[in-house]
């Protein structure tokens, strides 16, 4: 029992702080929390089983195909319903224009696809057991994302570019960076890594548009506890909620597991609005 | 004589704003009581749900279109109305009680829970404050589904039935659109009221709000507690109306509904989302083959409004503010009229910043500061950009907290970081950059000044007691004297956004002459104005002085400062550089050489 929450918790956590992930390099380039960040999650699941259980393509062909639509979705996001309200940042109208194209998004999926939760294909033939693929595959992608993040933040021109706009992309416009470029690139990198933690943790949480929803909240309390902008933060996070998740789930029910991560959310954010890896921020008067 | 310059007007604009804020309820009257004559039974299920959405939206516009709060989950307050009402009334659990009681407890509920999801919204940024109303709405349905024994989960439980007189579905719905009615008119004169400018201020000059001693989290835990009540009730009738509920019935659509409704109508009105209910509810009873397909459409008309536009339905409607502003115009200000604001507090007071210093990262804003700014006495503050001129004000009115060093005031220690406490405290500013309420009159800008003035409650508001009245008539008549003071009051009913620059600097001035301060701060007041203007402001500024204001100038005209000040302290990176009379200023060799120039 104790294995099953172990590696179910984990798991699931690592989607979750995939999609805190997906908050983070879209917030690093624009300063702005997108709503989409679940519905590509969402999506990862839906338009994979779409792809390999409907239009039999190999699973190979639909794993790039799938991230090729989350890149896709990633850049109309950008141009669509971010670049519009940039200039008025302090007026929050990010957060109704983010919203209102991921809820098109959602009733598209409801639509076209289906309201009921479909099963995603099993990936590779391994076969089930503990250390069943749907358990190890999102915590692998989890893993990867982190290591290639660091890698391109790091060592490349591009990443170091990218890290640049975050810290102050009034100077860094200033320097000559192509900043709408960059950003451009953050929003289709950040579809990647949302749908390809839909796509890997499809088999456990099902190819299902109520997910997208879901994903938004459970995917943005890992950045709210860790901080905003820190990956770190998010995968520590993310990992914690799937843990915590599991086991209130094993203790008190899964309903009352997830009042249990409300209540935690809200009491950690009243004593800590800028989470336990953020520095609180000096305001602008 | 200036008695008759300013009630007279004051009196017509009352007319006006008690009309307009009438508008609404007499259009929701005349339509609903309309409706029967139809005698179409399907037409009173739609009005009658548009009523009970109107109830409900009523209390979050006073959230989303006053506050600009983003309450994107508030279904989850209806769910729970309609689950406390209905269960109450099954009687399975706790002893039957009758759905009238039933009903006042879903309020109750309501407000509770509102005030929890509101919490965020005190301290938070607003994307999280949207996520948690997010997170809610997605728990309670889980909650309703998993507690069966309460809720009945999937199966669900029988909504309420309201004994006589409003059993029939014609009652029924006469009880909806009188409960739609009430809330319009609460809200109505809550949004005519200071609590309904506070708000309005919350949302579009926050810093501003702060610095007129309006309180953010006071104010908004009494909004969420009154918008959660309603969409209790809203809830409870709702179940009513459904005749069973199950945890389908409240879909996360019916959220984007809402919320949606008030931004086709436009922030900060009630009408335009009144009529956005409306609309909202009935269309897709008439276009059939859309069902399936509403939100998808409500999601792409929020996308259209956000981007192409924000001021939705009620800016259609706003016809007054078209008319072309009178093209050259001068601001004469009537400092002679500053008997009746001037304070009434004459004690000679002091005002002392002692050793104050402030860093930001490496930056030295401020070393080791002392300053000493006394009542009655005009005391300029002038050096080069960087010098930490603004920051010192930002110190004084509590934005920023020293890391060493305290500000007195009568000799007392100033609370750092509590900018709210200032307006209290007798401490009036302006900004570097004006911060007025743009889509708000010229007189609501100024009547926001005298906040802290207002004596009735909320609860007093809401249902227009005499206290709030008398409120009303005090503010708007001080207002327009203000106004006078500083030049302005024949712009006293445009919209703020329509001014020209220069004259946003008076309206700040005017807002700040609200709170008949004992201590006015002005940040760069002569910024941008003519030459002309400029010598009228000094001329103000001397006048308001001289009343027993003590008054502290942040400017970069040499002349204004030499021409009006009795004292001058010269910053330069954060240090004093020198301070005297202004003549011995002039003469100082390391200020003319740092920054007046030889």
């Amino acid at each position: 029992m104790l294995v099953s929450i172990v590696s179910y918790g984990l798991a699931l956590g690592a989607v979750y702080a995939l999609i805190g992930i997906t908050y983070n390099v879209m917030f690093a380039a624009s300063r702005v929390f997108s709503f989409t960040a679940g519905m590509t999650g969402m999506l990862g699941g839906v338009l994979g089983a779409l792809f390999i259980d409907r239009l039999g393509m190999p699973v190979i062909v639909g794993f790039v195909a799938t991230l090729a639509a989350g890149a896709v979705l990633g850049i109309i996001t950008e141009i669509l319903t971010v670049r519009p309200v940039l200039k008025s940042l302090d007026q929050h109208l990010y957060v109704l224009s983010t919203l209102a194209f991921a809820l098109m998004i959602q009733q598209l999926t409801a639509i076209e696809w289906s309201t009921e939760p479909q099963p995603f294909p099993r990936l590779l033939p391994i076969g089930p057991g503990l250390f069943d693929q749907q358990f190890w595959l999102p915590m692998v992608a989890c893993a990867a994302t982190i290591v290639g993040l660091e890698w391109l933040y790091r060592r490349t021109l591009i990443g170091r570019a990218f890290l640049a706009i975050a810290e102050d992309n009034y100077a860094a416009r200033a320097l000559g960076l192509p900043e709408q470029r960059l950003r451009i690139a953050s929003y289709a990198l950040a579809g990647v890594i949302g749908t390809l933690a839909g796509f890997t943790g499809a088999e456990m949480m099902l190819a299902y548009f109520g997910n997208g929803p879901l994903l938004n909240f459970y995917g943005f309390v890992p950045v709210a506890l860790g901080g905003m902008g820190s990956n770190r933060g998010a995968v520590v996070g993310g990992l914690a909620l799937g843990l915590f998740q599991q086991t209130a789930n094993f203790l008190v029910g899964g309903i009352f597991a997830s009042v249990a991560v409300f209540v935690v959310f809200i009491v950690v954010l009243l004593a800590r609005p800028e989470g336990f890896a953020g520095a609180a921020t000096a305001r602008r008067v | 004589m200036k008695d008759l310059a300013t009630s007279a007007p004051v009196a017509a604009t009352r007319g006006l704003a008690r009309l307009e804020a009438l508008a609404p309820v007499l259009v929701l009257l005349i339509a609903g009581v309309c409706l029967p004559l139809f005698g179409d039974s399907y037409l009173g299920v739609i009005g009658t749900r548009a009523c009970i959405y109107w109830v409900l939206v009523s209390g979050l516009n006073l959230v989303v279109g006053f506050a600009g709060q983003i309450a994107i989950g508030w279904v989850a307050l209806l769910t729970l109305g309609a689950y406390v009402t209905s269960v109450l009334t099954a009687g399975a659990v706790a002893p039957e009680l009758s759905p009238y009681l039933a009903l006042a407890i879903a309020g109750l509920f309501g407000a509770i829970f509102g005030v929890i999801v509101g919490l965020p919204a005190l301290r938070l940024r607003t994307f999280y404050f949207a996520m948690t109303t997010l997170g809610f709405a997605t728990i309670v349905t889980q909650v309703a589904l998993a507690w069966k024994s309460v809720t009945g989960g999937g199966v669900g439980v029988p909504g309420p039935i309201f004994p006589w007189p409003f059993a029939s579905p014609w009652g029924f719905y006469f009880f909806c659109l009188g409960l739609a009615l009430l809330c319009t008119w609460m809200t109505a004169n809550i949004a005519a009221s200071r609590f309904g400018r506070a708000l309005v201020a919350i949302r579009d000059a926050e810093v501003a709000a702060e610095a007129v001693g309006i309180s953010k989290p006071g104010l908004l835990v009494k909004v969420f507690l009154f918008s959660g009540a309603v969409a209790g009730v809203a809830g409870g009738l709702f179940a009513s109306l459904q005749s069973y509920i199950t945890p389908d019935a409240f879909t996360f659509d019916l959220s984007i509904l809402f919320f949606i409704a008030i931004l086709i109508g436009g922030r900060g009105s009630i009408l335009g989302p009144l009529l956005g209910t409306i609309i909202l509810t009935a269309l897709p009873e008439f276009a059939a083959p859309l069902v399936a397909w509403s939100t998808f459409l409500y999601a792409v008309l929020l996308l259209i409004i956000v981007l192409a536009m924000p001021g939705g339905i009620a800016e259609v409607l706003d016809f007054k503010n078209r008319r072309p502003l009178e093209r050259h115009r001068e601001i004469r200000p009537r400092p002679e009229l500053l008997g009746t604001l001037s304070n009434p507090d004459t004690s000679p007071a002091v005002l002392t910043l002692k050793g104050v210093s402030l860093s930001f990262g490496g930056v030295r804003a401020i070393d080791d500061l002392t300053l000493e700014i006394r009542a009655g006495e005009v005391h300029g503050l002038i050096g080069p950009n960087g010098s930490g001129k603004t920051t010192t004000l930002n110190v004084i009115s509590g934005y920023y907290a020293p890391q060493q060093g305290q500000v007195f005031l009568r000799g007392k220690p100033l609370r750092p970081r509590a900018p709210h406490t200032r307006a209290a405290q007798g401490i009036a500013r302006t900004f570097q950059t004006p911060r007025l309420i743009g889509a708000a009159s010229v007189l609501e800008n100024v009547m926001i000044g005298g906040s802290k003035d207002g004596r009735s409650t909320f609860v007093e508001s809401l249902v227009a007691l005499s206290r709030h009245r008398r409120d009303e008539a005090m503010l708007a008549q001080a207002a327009m004297t203000a106004l006078s003071v500083v030049g302005l009051e024949q712009l006293a009913f445009a919209r703020s956004d329509r001014l020209q620059h220069g004259e946003l600097r008076f309206v700040e001035i005017a807002r700040a002459l609200m709170l008949r301060p004992s201590f006015l701060l002005l940040d760069e007041p002569a910024a941008g104005l003519s030459v002309e203007e400029i010598k009228r402001l000094g001329d103000l500024i001397l006048t308001i002085s001289r009343q027993g204001t003590g008054v502290l100038l942040v400017e970069h005209h040499a002349d204004l400062i030499f021409d009006i000040c009795d004292r001058v302290t010269v910053l330069n990176l954060g240090k004093v550089l020198a301070s005297g009379t202004p003549a011995e200023i002039r003469a100082h060799r390391e200020v003319v050489n740092a920054y007046l120039g030889g």
